[in-house]
């Protein structure tokens, strides 16, 4: 699976936790988004995006890899690390 | 300086009615709210009616986002918000968009328990070696002030925000508690109120009790008789109710409409002594809230119009009648009239003491008694005390003048209000 396939398949699960505004800009969305500072999600809801994805991707995020998960960039190397072990 | 205190707005979530309007509605043409419950049929309850309240998706998506309703298993909190928004609206206040809360505003907004299938959801996962599935919304939709918390984050509070409990004293408690801040000058707006979830896992415990009737589940609007001699146990209900409590000075100052005046009230317990236990009221402490809530409300017994019960469709409805004459030294024809809404709607436990406010309110504000259902055959214990003709079976035209409302809840406590027509 390719970076830009794990992407787009990021923005719906996003789009969940975005206030309006982000959620209209989704599509410009870059691998250097910040979950907090750029996307404006809850904090609370970060442990929900990873529920979501490792559902999306059928994979599991063990605590010290969620730790890191706060930007697209971050989530797309664990997502990938985490597929190539399975 | 002490405030007077007013009820400027509410709302209402009932078994038979949605909003003020179908409210009113429902409760002056003595609708009932009672039905079959197939899941506690399914789960083998004896008690196989409920008073439930009717929502569509689409209303609900009124007052939660997507986001808010994504794994949100949780009707109290759904019930209270949607009663509480209301009120707020009712009473011409706006949500606040702003960056800084509203300092002056606050809620005491009470519950018996939160998002107990959202828990129960909760459970089954860790046992399951599932916990971190619970996701992020386990805890604010099980905590207790769940529902005050989430109305603080709806409307912008900055003033008190909690939730009081004391079981089914909880909606009056918190129509006091609030009035007791306002009245104080702690607040200028309280919004007060209380709910209760709704199913089979706040219910069940009531059914292993025995204090639900068996007897109706093939004639579900005739199970809650509140004074009839075949009364047999409570039908469990649930919902919200909820008021906006303010100071007669901010009322005034924006034009509210004002709906009636809080004159005072009274809130003890029987400390489980005397003829006191658990589940049942020491009678002594059930006269004495009446009593000194009189006092405190400056209110002499004569003078009230209207008695809204807590009348629940047990055996205690003959003592709670006999409470009332001596507390208020009234009996026969010089009795006030009674109504009880659980004929209606149900005993709605935790939010009980709200829903019923609210139709007191309605009544004094729009002059008029709702009927009692189910007292064809009303009890000779309750005949030999007060006259038949102060037990309406159907609606009446009245001006009400001072109504006094009490609740009586496990843990033997007692909560009585007094409210005025807003002259």
């Amino acid at each position: 699976m390719d970076r830009k396939e794990i992407i787009d398949r990021l923005k719906p699960i996003i789009k969940t936790y975005a206030p309006a505004q982000v959620k209209e800009k989704l599509e410009e969305l870059t691998e250097d988004a910040d979950f907090i500072q750029d996307l404006y999600i809850n904090s609370a809801n970060l442990v929900d995006i990873i529920l979501d994805v490792e559902e999306e991707f059928n994979i599991t995020i063990d605590n010290e890899s969620m730790e890191k998960m706060l930007t697209v960039k971050a989530s797309i190397d664990i997502i990938i690390t985490k597929l190539s072990e399975k | 300086m002490q405030n007077r205190v007013v009820i400027t707005g509410m709302g209402v979530v009932a078994p038979n009615g949605v909003g003020l309007k179908a409210f009113e509605n429902a409760i002056r043409n003595g609708v009932s709210g009672i039905k079959f419950d197939q899941q506690l049929a399914d789960l083998a309850f004896s008690c196989q009616l409920s008073g439930k309240p009717f929502l569509t998706e689409e209303l609900i998506g009124n007052y939660f986002t997507p986001l808010q309703l994504k794994n949100f298993n949780s009707s109290g909190i759904l019930y209270g918000i949607i009663a509480g928004v209301d009120a707020w609206q009712d009473a011409g206040l706006s949500i606040n968009k702003a960056e800084d809360p509203l300092w002056d505003y606050g809620t005491v907004f009470g519950t018996g328990s939160s998002g107990v299938e959202r828990f129960r959801e909760a459970i089954y996962k860790i046992d399951e070696l599932q916990v971190k599935r619970l996701g992020s919304t386990a805890v604010v939709q099980t905590m207790n002030s769940g529902v005050s918390a989430y109305l603080s984050g709806k409307l912008g509070l900055g003033n008190q925000v909690t939730t009081n409990s004391s079981a089914c004293c909880t909606g009056t408690e918190s129509l006091l508690l609030a009035y007791e801040r306002v009245k104080a000058g702690e607040a200028e707006i309280m919004l007060a109120g209380s709910t209760t979830d709704s199913g089979p896992y706040i219910w069940g415990g009531f059914d292993a009790m025995k204090v639900c009737t068996y007897k109706h589940n093939d004639s579900p609007e005739q199970g809650s008789r509140p004074m009839s001699a075949t009364a047999s146990g409570f039908v469990p209900g649930s919902g919200a109710g909820a008021f906006v409590v303010e100071s007669l000075t901010h009322a005034l100052a924006r034009g509210a409409k004002i709906y009636a005046e809080i004159l005072g009230g009274n809130l003890n317990s029987g400390g489980q002594r005397g003829s006191g236990t658990m589940t049942a009221p020491n009678a002594v402490a059930v006269q004495k809230c009446i009593t000194k809530a009189l006092a405190n409300a400056k209110v002499h017994a004569a003078e009230i119009d209207t008695i809204n019960g807590h009348l629940t469709a047990t055996m205690m409805d003959a003592t709670e009648i006999k409470n009332w004459t001596e507390a208020l030294q009234r009996s026969g024809k010089d009795f006030p009239y009674i109504n009880s809404l659980k004929s209606m709607v149900g005993h709605c436990l935790s939010a009980a003491g709200s829903i019923e406010c609210v139709a007191a309110v309605l009544q004094i504000k729009n002059s008029f008694l709702f009927p009692n259902l189910n007292i064809d055959d009303l009890h000779p214990e309750i005949t030999n005390l007060i006259d038949e003709e102060k037990i309406p079976k159907k609606a009446i035209s009245k001006e009400i003048d001072i109504l006094v409302k009490a609740s009586f809840g496990f843990g033997d406590v007692n909560a009585c209000i007094l409210l005025k027509k807003y002259k």
